[in-house]
């Protein structure tokens, strides 16, 4: 509309990227959030949806935008489904179905599996073998002998465990993250040098 | 008239049961319409605005079953605010006065409270079954009034209600004497649950029949809770986690195994898949399938468990099943009349047109569908109409909104034009995709039996709402959002409004002038605007558009529990 060109509203738009770059179509099919709070959305044109700042983009034409703003309702699922999804979605993230592994001194981070691995030996030595590296011999007294590297885990509430105390079902489903701590550091969790 | 006495006639109205032809049979003569009205069991009032509970009282009052629904349709998707009404005490306490030995009742879209749930369960001595479907309000304390206090309870059934405060021991509230279960639902509720109590209570149920858990109900007690009920039809799994090698599985298994007579199968709200084996004896009897919950069963353990599944009926399912999968189905479940398929929300995951012209090609008794999809051609929807006339419900909904055919570029108004051709007996269809003036044309034309349209982001003018008004002269529910339709499609023809249950319009051209003038000429509708932001000041300006309208006929006149943001023009 004629009005909001004058206004020059592109420029004062909450969007990610650098300014003056378009923002590309974004892969990630998200449900609607909860929070759109205007819902004037008219067929006229540009609509006047408060935009979503991790996803949105202002369309002042009437043809296909390259990613659509979110619209209270839409798509139209009963809001316990969607809530239910929603957080099964973030629960699957901390459950373990995949996770991130870090390795201290590596470069970047991988992302495993857990539920493709039916027990720790299985899961050390993938870890091993991504990370060319070796852990020493567990025991629930000393935690991991024998090397400088120790695999911890973060579990659902934010504490950073040593992995293998606990049975494997209970761990695949509180595991939110993995890392393979060295040296010093992980003389802390118990690794005897 | 009459050539037999009354309770002839009265037995005769036995065999009548669905309320529309009762309420046929009651506009015959004034007796028949006296021995149908004091004969009547089971009523079922499809908005709770359009008539009071003393009315539907003083008609009825041999009254045993109640059915009401609330909010519309689209208060299911957030476009109503939280407080607009739907209030059910109103009624339980009408009722409650009342001589009606209540037995069963069941809600829809309703506000419930503990209060309401107490008094119910206090009021009636014989009352059996209480049914709640997407309705809020109330806490377990309410559901423990219940099972405390309701002696021949049979069926406690809540079905996608998020209920907030969850303490598990309502379940320990069913007294040792409670022995008439016969459907217990609670697969819905977060929290966690008394296991004992669980247990004892399937134990002493032996005429229990459907058995829905939640997710706090771990293996090992659905194990034990399996070899109690092994009669059970329905099986609704909580969590389904567990490791493969250990004993609680083998022991599932083989209590499984056992279990010949479930016939639909739900949940699996927690779930690790590589164990689904166990499940895949009871897959070769189900009838009905529910994984819509289960976004942990996808891929080829998904495959594999629908491969068992040749006698399914109905099937809902998240959309990462993808077109392969569904061609898995198509190939599979010969027997499908029911297909609902839901976003999952899961990059990738998706089905498309190719999924659903495989469905129509393989399964000849499909008639209801409801669709969530990334795209849909025109060809696709004129194939599916070529291969399959019988739908009674199509709901498609392209998840990107105005979505054209992304072969040809084109509305959809060709392929919804051909289902509506094609499906003589489509009683309710749901639009979705780029659509203008001409898909409304073909409904007007062909969708003679249509009862209900949903329609979102569609349409060009007034002429599209025109053609389906002046159409479909069956239509009871039209809900419409987002859409060009203004005061001259509302106006034209306001006596079509009382033929009908309700209409919605949101987002739409309509002022307040144009609402104002109907509600005017219509005295037995109401016709109420619901204003949030207060951005509309009364009587101000009759040329501001509406924001949300709601209109539907009554009987009663306004609503006297309408909140300050609810007009009733």
């Amino acid at each position: 509309m004629a009005f909001e060109r004058d206004l020059n509203l592109e420029a004062t738009e909450l969007r990610l990227g650098l300014p003056g770059t378009q923002e590309s179509r974004s892969n990630k099919r998200s449900l609607p959030d909860m929070n759109i709070v205007d819902d004037q959305d008219h067929r006229s044109g540009s609509s006047r949806v408060i935009a979503n700042a991790s996803n949105a983009t202002k369309s002042e034409e009437e043809t296909t935008p390259p990613s659509k703003t979110q619209v209270v309702g839409w798509p139209p699922i009963r809001s316990y489904r969607k809530n239910s999804l929603q957080a099964k979605k973030s629960e699957a993230e901390a459950s373990g179905i995949y996770v991130k592994v870090s390795m201290d001194g590596a470069p970047y981070l991988r992302k495993i599996h857990l539920n493709i691995y039916k027990d720790y030996p299985e899961l050390l030595k993938a870890l091993e073998d991504m990370f060319k590296f070796k852990v020493g011999e567990y025991s629930e007294s000393e935690g991991y002998n024998g090397s400088e590297f120790v695999p911890t885990y973060e579990d659902k509430d934010g504490d950073w465990m040593l992995v293998g105390d606990v049975p494997w079902e209970m761990f695949i489903t509180s595991c939110k993250r993995l890392r393979v701590m060295k040296g010093s550091e992980a003389r802390g969790l118990g690794c005897a040098v | 008239m009459n050539y037999f006495p009354d309770e002839v006639i009265e037995h005769v109205f036995d065999f009548v049961t669905s309320q529309k032809d009762r309420n046929a049979v009651s506009l015959v003569c004034k007796s028949w319409y006296k021995i149908e009205r004091l004969s009547r069991q089971s009523v079922f009032i499809g908005n709770c605005y359009a008539i009071s509970p003393e009315r539907v009282i003083g008609r009825f009052p041999g009254l045993k079953s109640l059915t009401l629904k609330g909010k519309p349709h689209f208060a299911d998707f957030n476009l109503l605010p939280y407080d607009w009404g739907g209030w059910v005490y109103p009624w339980v306490e009408a009722l409650a006065k009342s001589r009606v030995g209540l037995e069963e009742l069941r809600l829809k879209r309703m506000v419930v409270s503990d209060d309401c749930l107490e008094l119910l369960s206090r009021s009636f001595v014989n009352f059996k079954s209480l049914v709640l479907v997407s309705c809020e309000g109330f806490t377990t304390d309410g559901l423990a009034a219940i099972a405390a206090n309701c002696r021949y309870l049979r069926e406690l059934d809540l079905q996608e209600i998020e209920v907030d405060d969850n303490r598990g021991q309502w379940i320990s509230c069913f007294p040792d004497s409670c022995t008439s279960l016969v459907s217990l639902n609670f697969s819905c509720l977060k929290g966690e649950i008394n296991l004992t109590a669980l247990e004892r209570l399937v134990a002493r149920s032996p005429n229990l029949k459907s058995l829905r858990l939640n997710r706090a109900v771990p293996l090992d007690t659905l194990q034990k809770l399996l070899m109690r009920a092994p009669q059970l039809v329905d099986l609704g799994i909580g969590s389904f986690v567990y490791d493969p090698s250990s004993e609680a599985y083998i022991k599932l298994k083989a209590t499984l195994v056992k279990c010949k007579s479930i016939r639909s199968l739900s949940g699996f709200l927690e779930v690790v898949p590589c164990c689904l084996s166990a499940i895949h004896p009871v897959c070769q009897n189900l009838t009905s399938l529910n994984l819509s919950y289960a976004p942990g069963i996808h891929g080829n353990e998904l495959i594999k468990l629908i491969r068992f599944c040749r006698k399914l009926e109905r099937l809902w399912i998240l959309d990462s099943i993808g077109d392969r999968g569904l061609g898995v189905v198509a190939f599979t479940c010969k027997e499908l009349q029911e297909l609902r398929v839901f976003p999952s929300g899961v990059d990738n995951a998706a089905v498309t047109e190719e999924g659903l012209v495989a469905i129509s090609a393989g399964c000849p008794k499909l008639h209801s569908l409801l669709y969530f999809c990334q795209q849909m051609t025109n060809a696709a929807l004129i194939t599916v109409a070529k291969n399959n006339s019988n739908f009674t419900r199509f709901r498609l909904c392209i998840l990107d909104r105005e979505k054209p055919d992304p072969v040809t570029m084109q509305p959809l108004d060709e392929g919804f034009g051909a289902i509506v051709q094609s499906c003589k007996r489509l009683r309710r269809l749901s639009l979705s995709g780029l659509l203008t003036d001409q898909v409304f044309l073909y409904i007007g034309m062909y969708a003679e039996q249509l009862e209900m349209l949903s329609i979102a982001f569609a349409g060009n003018s007034d002429k599209g709402m025109l053609y389906v008004l002046n159409g479909c002269k069956k239509l009871r529910k039209l809900e419409i959002r987002d859409s060009p339709f203004g005061n001259t499609a509302l106006l034209t023809d306001v006596g079509k409004y009382e033929t009908m249950r309700s209409l919605w319009m949101s987002s739409c051209e309509v002022t307040l002038g144009g609402c104002q003038t109907l509600a005017k000429k219509m005295p037995r509708l109401n016709v109420e605007i619901i204003n949030e932001d207060d951005q509309m000041e009364f009587s101000l300006d009759d040329r501001q558009k509406v924001g949300k309208m709601y209109l539907y006929r009554t009987l009663v006149g306004p609503r006297k529990d309408a909140p300050d943001f609810v007009w009733t023009l």
